[in-house]
């Protein structure tokens, strides 16, 4: 059995106060291999939280997932992380941090070489594979980012508002990049983003979260990440449904953070 | 200035005391005065500079101490046993006895017992370093202190790093050893001395000790640091890249708290080279005890 299994999953936080946070409850998702899942909601709505535990940073307090069959425990190379920003080793070269993993499973130049200069090709780094990291851009050290995580051929690609810190035109094209190598590796990804397009643009399949307790509020099956694959995305943005989806997805988001303002007014 | 001296028969006569202020060491021949008039005669004293003197005035007067010789006022200003007269040129005093002495002011420059010219500074320099001190040369002494903070501090580092690395890394640790390093911490390491000297004497391994002391702290303070200056991202990232707990020590977490370790021997060695002097002057006491 191949794909991501996420059943009844449910993640309290104790605060230090006596009082404690639900982040996540009965959440339950069912991801087949190679599918492209994002997931939006309001801020705190448990979407890092999920993350982390998928990726096996946390322990849930309930539930459990099952990647290819198995149980997932603690962190693996199998579940692969793009974060935000900051887990790029500056004390590494680009080429460096790209075969990273790689050489942590003790392979050699001889046999990752070849894989870690194809990806840096394909993220076109080829000619800044020496540089330091701080040499590049914003934009620059997302695609590192990316290639360190599909050098290590991860069977989940989970990705953590990875395109957040980027101006809209190298978004844009990080937009597009994304697609393409979803579709040459045919990796399952889990992409969080608070950009409404952005989620309509890449996920294949849509997930809205509700906060307080966070949860799954709807789901969606979307064609654009599909029709984006080798196409301008403006182009995508402009079919029908697209717009009227946006719409839709915005004031749901609208509303939940209505309701969370009005009840923070009430608490006080 | 001058003085009013008063006898036992009642008579007061005046006189003039004239005082040659010289340079320590420098000529002090009295100059020529002329006795004047009266029974009260000018007298003449030399005193050296940043020193006072006694001016027996009543020596070379015609009535003496043993007819009730007093000196009553200075400069008209009575003065009494005890009491003190501030003239232009200084103070004059006055013994329980009666006998007057003069501190010349002195001014706004230092005495050279405090902080000596730059020649004398040069001169002594020179002379120590082609001659030595106390029967080493300049260049075994210089020796000595470098030896003893390269191994007070490489002992420090040695200790220190690795305590704060475990620190930042366990919280056991950090729950035992917080509290003795940031109590350690801010305690000088001249306070230790006295305690240092007790356990490990006035040898050299006292004064290693002393200087391991200065260290041991600021280089665990400085591993810390780096240790949770790590941002637990970086750490999350190797971990899913399939690294190991020791391959995440090796590769992330020392690398990136070396800019704080080197910042931290950089302070570390300064405290140690500034500690260097108190042992020498603790070995010169030993040679005097
Ligand atoms: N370690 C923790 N301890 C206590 N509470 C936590 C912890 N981590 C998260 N929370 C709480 O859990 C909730 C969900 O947090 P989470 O970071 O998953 O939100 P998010 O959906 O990623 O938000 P954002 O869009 O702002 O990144 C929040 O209310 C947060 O305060
Ligand atoms: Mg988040």
């Amino acid at each position: 059995m191949s794909g991501l299994l996420i059943e009844n999953l449910s993640m309290r936080f104790d605060l230090p106060n006596g009082g404690h946070v639900q982040a996540l409850q009965d959440v339950s998702l069912d991801l087949a291999a190679g599918e492209l899942l994002s997931v939006l909601g309001p801020s705190g709505c448990g979407k890092t939280t999920l993350l982390n535990i998928v990726a096996g940073f946390l322990a849930p307090t309930d539930g459990q997932i099952t990647l290819n069959g198995h149980a997932v425990i603690g962190p693996d190379a199998e579940r692969g992380m793009v974060f935000q920003q900051g887990a790029l080793f500056e004390w590494m070269s680009v080429r460096e941090n790209v075969s990273f993993g790689p050489r942590m499973k003790g392979q050699r130049e001889q046999e990752y070489g070849q894989a870690v200069d194809h990806l840096l090709d394909i993220v076109g780094l080829q000619d800044f594979k020496e540089k330091a990291i701080y040499e590049l851009s914003g934009g620059m050290q997302q695609r590192v980012a990316l290639a360190r995580c599909l050098a290590n051929d991860p069977d989940v690609i989970l990705m953590d508002k990875p395109l957040g810190a980027l101006d809209a035109l190298t978004r844009e094209k990080m937009q597009s990049l994304v697609l393409k190598l979803w579709k040459e590796t045919g990796k399952t990804i889990i992409l969080i983003t608070h950009s409404v397009e952005e989620a309509l643009l890449l996920g294949e399949r849509l997930l809205v979260m509700a906060p307080r307790p966070g949860r799954i509020h709807r789901e969606y099956r979307l064609p654009f990440a599909d029709l984006g694959v080798g196409q301008d995305l403006r182009e995508v943005k402009k079919h029908p449904e697209f717009a009227t989806r946006r719409e839709e997805i915005l004031g749901m988001i609208w509303d939940m953070e209505e309701e969370i303002m009005g009840r923070s007014e009430a608490d006080q | 200035m001058e003085y009013t001296a008063s006898a036992d028969d009642g008579s007061t006569d005046d006189a003039t005391i004239t005082v040659l202020v010289h340079r320590l060491g420098a000529d002090d021949t009295l100059p020529e005065i002329d006795p004047g008039e009266g029974w009260a005669k000018n007298d003449a004293f030399a005193i050296g500079a940043w020193r006072s003197g006694l001016m027996r005035v009543d020596r070379n007067d015609e009535k003496g101490r043993d007819v009730g010789h007093q000196v009553i006022a200075v400069n008209g200003t009575p003065i009494a046993p005890g009491g003190q007269v501030q003239t232009e040129f200084g103070r004059v005093g006055m013994s329980p006895k009666g006998t007057l002495n003069f501190e010349p002011t002195k001014g706004w420059q230092m005495e050279p017992i405090w902080l000596p010219s730059p020649e004398a500074v040069m001169a002594r320099l020179k002379d120590i370093a082609s001659e030595g001190y106390r029967g080493s040369t300049l260049w075994q002494h210089l020796g000595f202190s470098l030896f003893r903070v390269v191994v007070g501090f490489a002992l420090g580092a040695l200790v220190g790093i690795p305590l704060g690395y475990a620190m930042g890394l366990s919280g056991w640790f950090r729950g035992w050893f917080d509290p003795i390093v940031e109590f350690m911490r801010p305690v000088p390491p001249l306070a230790l001395i006295p305690l240092v000297i007790i356990w490990a004497g006035i040898g050299e391994a006292g004064k290693i000790i002393l200087l391991f002391l200065a260290a041991l702290w600021i280089m665990a303070i400085a591993a810390r640091a780096g240790v949770s200056g790590v941002n637990i991202t970086k750490v999350h990232a190797a971990y899913s890249l399939g690294a190991s707990k020791f391959q995440i020590m090796r590769y992330v977490i020392v690398p990136n708290s070396l800019p704080e370790i080197f910042t931290g021997a950089r302070v570390a060695m300064g405290v140690c080279w500034g500690r260097w002097s108190p042992p020498n002057w603790w070995r010169r006491k030993r040679a005097q005890a």
